[in-house]
């Protein structure tokens, strides 16, 4: 199936000279859950804001659902949810009305069914008649989710959702990211937070100073890339490594009764066995062993440090 | 075309002035009275009829236009500049809707809020002094142009403007001396010569001229100038509307 957003070449030079985006390619398929992940002043609000209309491309080409974003823009749009990183929202409206008011820019007839199920859905129904300015900033999020959703789009772009959310709403949005996946919408969200890619995301995209570093199933990149550490704890706490075990590169820690090895487990050779026996050959009784496997944080840290 | 957007636009705009009532409506309603008794009773007994109608009764188009020409800026102006200024207008641009659609809405609520405005000021007017409306369809044609066009200005306005100070600057500073200078109190052959040629540089003038024109049959410039320049005024406008929103000027980054 063609990806229901392609994007090449994506360049973005703001105007005062800075490049925020140095040529991005990026397909995203149809009904996944996309995490892209970078830190503060990666571009992924940059991206994010071309694909929805507010920001101009300098260069590159994006076409979601077959329509390009500049010249068919009616089409791309109407499809395209957004649910901004900044809590922007008119003080003086009511949560209803915004609400209403976003699907009608988006060409929808109303439908205050559909709109009372969103409210419904997201603990917002009980504050339809209130102003936006007495909402805290959790419940502003949730109502730039309910504008976002109002007019039914197939392609929904979350900007950093969880940024300053409690526990609940954070439990809430994963749960509704769920049920819309279940209804076919494809979902993109931008975070910081590893854990979170790692928990909901099918795949993801790292990027860091304008450049998309990798995209990979989730799975693949935690096996890929994933190194594991086995720790191994001795009976008897020694002093040194053994020159016989340097060539594993073990870190000796808690007063001598601890090596770590680094190995890559998607390697041919883990090197374990070898140097088990290596291990018994210099005398070393082993008490027990454990092997763990590195986070996404750990996988991000490294991809990071080498964008550099 | 997005008509839903449009109907969008114009409710929200139009729910606006609702809930500022007493700033939209009330407010120029008393300002205006104050000018009629004033001007117009107490001033104005002691003027002579200017082109036989009484001093009350002249000033009366003036005051509609200054209104009218104050409302439709400041509308058109504040509508677009607020989502600017609080980040809102992040939906306007990622919206399926194109320029024409966000002009219609929130330039055709300015120009309604305009009319209705001045409207009440018409009707405040005449229970002040004698109002005669000789040509009533060009009296509503110059009413809803000028608005129209205004409205249209205040919008390019709102675009431009960086911050309230620029915001402010035409209905509070420009707008006042062109239509007090534009023959709104006074028709300009009561002035020196050099003071009439330099008043017929004043925009505002054809419009006070035309519309006073279309209630008494007085004007300073013949009347179809004045409509000439109400239409040249709108075209220039469009014109202006239609390059910022070609290249995103102001509003995209
Ligand atoms: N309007 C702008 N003008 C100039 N530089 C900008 C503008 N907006 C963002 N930037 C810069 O572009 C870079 C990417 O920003 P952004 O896309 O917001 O990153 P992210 O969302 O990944 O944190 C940052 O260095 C930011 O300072
Ligand atoms: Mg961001």
């Amino acid at each position: 199936m063609a990806p229901i957003v392609s994007i090449r070449n994506l360049t973005k030079s703001y105007a005062s000279g800075f490049k925020a985006l140095k040529g991005v390619d990026l397909d995203i398929e149809q009904g996944e859950i996309l995490a892209l992940l970078g830190p503060n002043g990666a571009g992924k609000t940059t991206m994010i804001s071309i694909i929805c209309g507010i920001v101009t491309p300098s260069d590159g080409t994006v076409t979601v659902g077959g329509h390009d974003i500049l010249t068919d823009y009616r089409k791309t749009r109407s499809i395209i949810g957004l649910v901004p990183q900044e809590l922007t929202l008119d003080a003086f409206e009511t949560v209803y009305n915004t609400v209403a008011f976003s699907r009608g820019l988006h060409g929808c007839a109303p439908n205050p069914a559909l709109i009372e199920r969103i409210l419904k859905d997201l603990s917002l129904y009980d504050k339809k008649d209130t102003m936006l300015r007495h909402l805290s900033g959790g419940m502003r999020r949730r109502v730039l989710i309910a504008k976002a959703l109002s007019y039914e789009p197939k392609v929904l772009f979350l900007d950093e959702p969880t940024a300053g959310v409690d526990v609940s709403l954070r439990k809430d949005m994963w749960q509704l990211v769920e049920r819309l996946r279940a209804n076919g919408v494809t979902i993109i969200l931008t975070t910081h937070y590893i854990e979170e890619a790692e928990e909901i995301a099918d795949r993801i995209g790292v990027i860091n100073h304008g450049r998309i570093l990798l995209v990979e199933d989730k799975k693949a990149l935690m096996a890929k890339l994933g190194r594991k550490q086995m720790t191994v704890e001795l009976a008897e706490p020694i002093t040194a490594v053994p020159d016989a075990l340097s060539p594993y590169g073990l870190t000796l820690s808690d007063e001598g009764t601890r090596l770590t090895y680094e190995f890559d487990s998607s390697g041919e050779r883990t090197g374990i066995s070898s140097l088990l026996s290596a291990l018994s050959q210099c005398g070393l009784r082993v008490k027990d062993i454990s092997t763990e496997q590195s986070s996404l944080e750990d996988i991000f840290v490294e991809l990071v440090g080498e964008g550099k | 075309m997005n008509f839903e957007a449009i109907k969008s636009i114009y409710a929200f705009e139009m729910a606006r002035t609702r809930r500022t009532m007493l700033q939209s409506i009330v407010s120029p309603v008393i300002t205006t009275s104050l000018y009629f008794i004033v001007f117009g009773a107490a001033i104005g007994s002691r003027m002579q009829e200017v082109n036989g109608v009484s001093y009350g009764a002249f000033i009366a188009p003036g005051l509609i236009m200054l209104t009218l020409l104050n409302q439709c800026i400041g509308n058109g102006s504040f509508g677009i500049y607020f989502p600017k200024f609080t980040g809102t207008i992040y939906e306007l641009l990622s919206s399926p809707i194109s320029m024409i659609e966000i002009v219609i809405g929130y330039v055709g609520a300015a120009a309604t809020k305009g009319l209705i405005v001045g409207t009440i000021i018409l009707v405040t007017a005449a229970f002040f002094v004698d109002i005669s409306i000789k040509h009533p369809f060009m009296m509503v044609l110059f009413f809803v142009l000028t608005a129209v066009s205004f409205s249209l200005f205040g919008f390019m306005i709102g675009i431009w403007a960086k911050d309230f100070e620029q915001l402010n600057l035409f209905p509070m500073l420009i707008v006042p001396p062109l239509v007090f200078l534009g023959g709104s109190f006074y028709s300009i052959d009561m002035l020196p010569p050099f003071w009439q040629t330099v008043s017929h540089f004043n925009p505002v003038l054809y419009l006070v001229s035309g519309f006073r024109w279309s209630f008494y049959e007085i004007a300073d410039v013949n009347p179809v100038v004045s409509l000439l320049t109400v239409l040249g005024f709108l075209v220039v406008c469009l014109s202006i509307t239609a390059w910022i929103f070609k290249t995103g000027y102001k509003l995209k980054n």
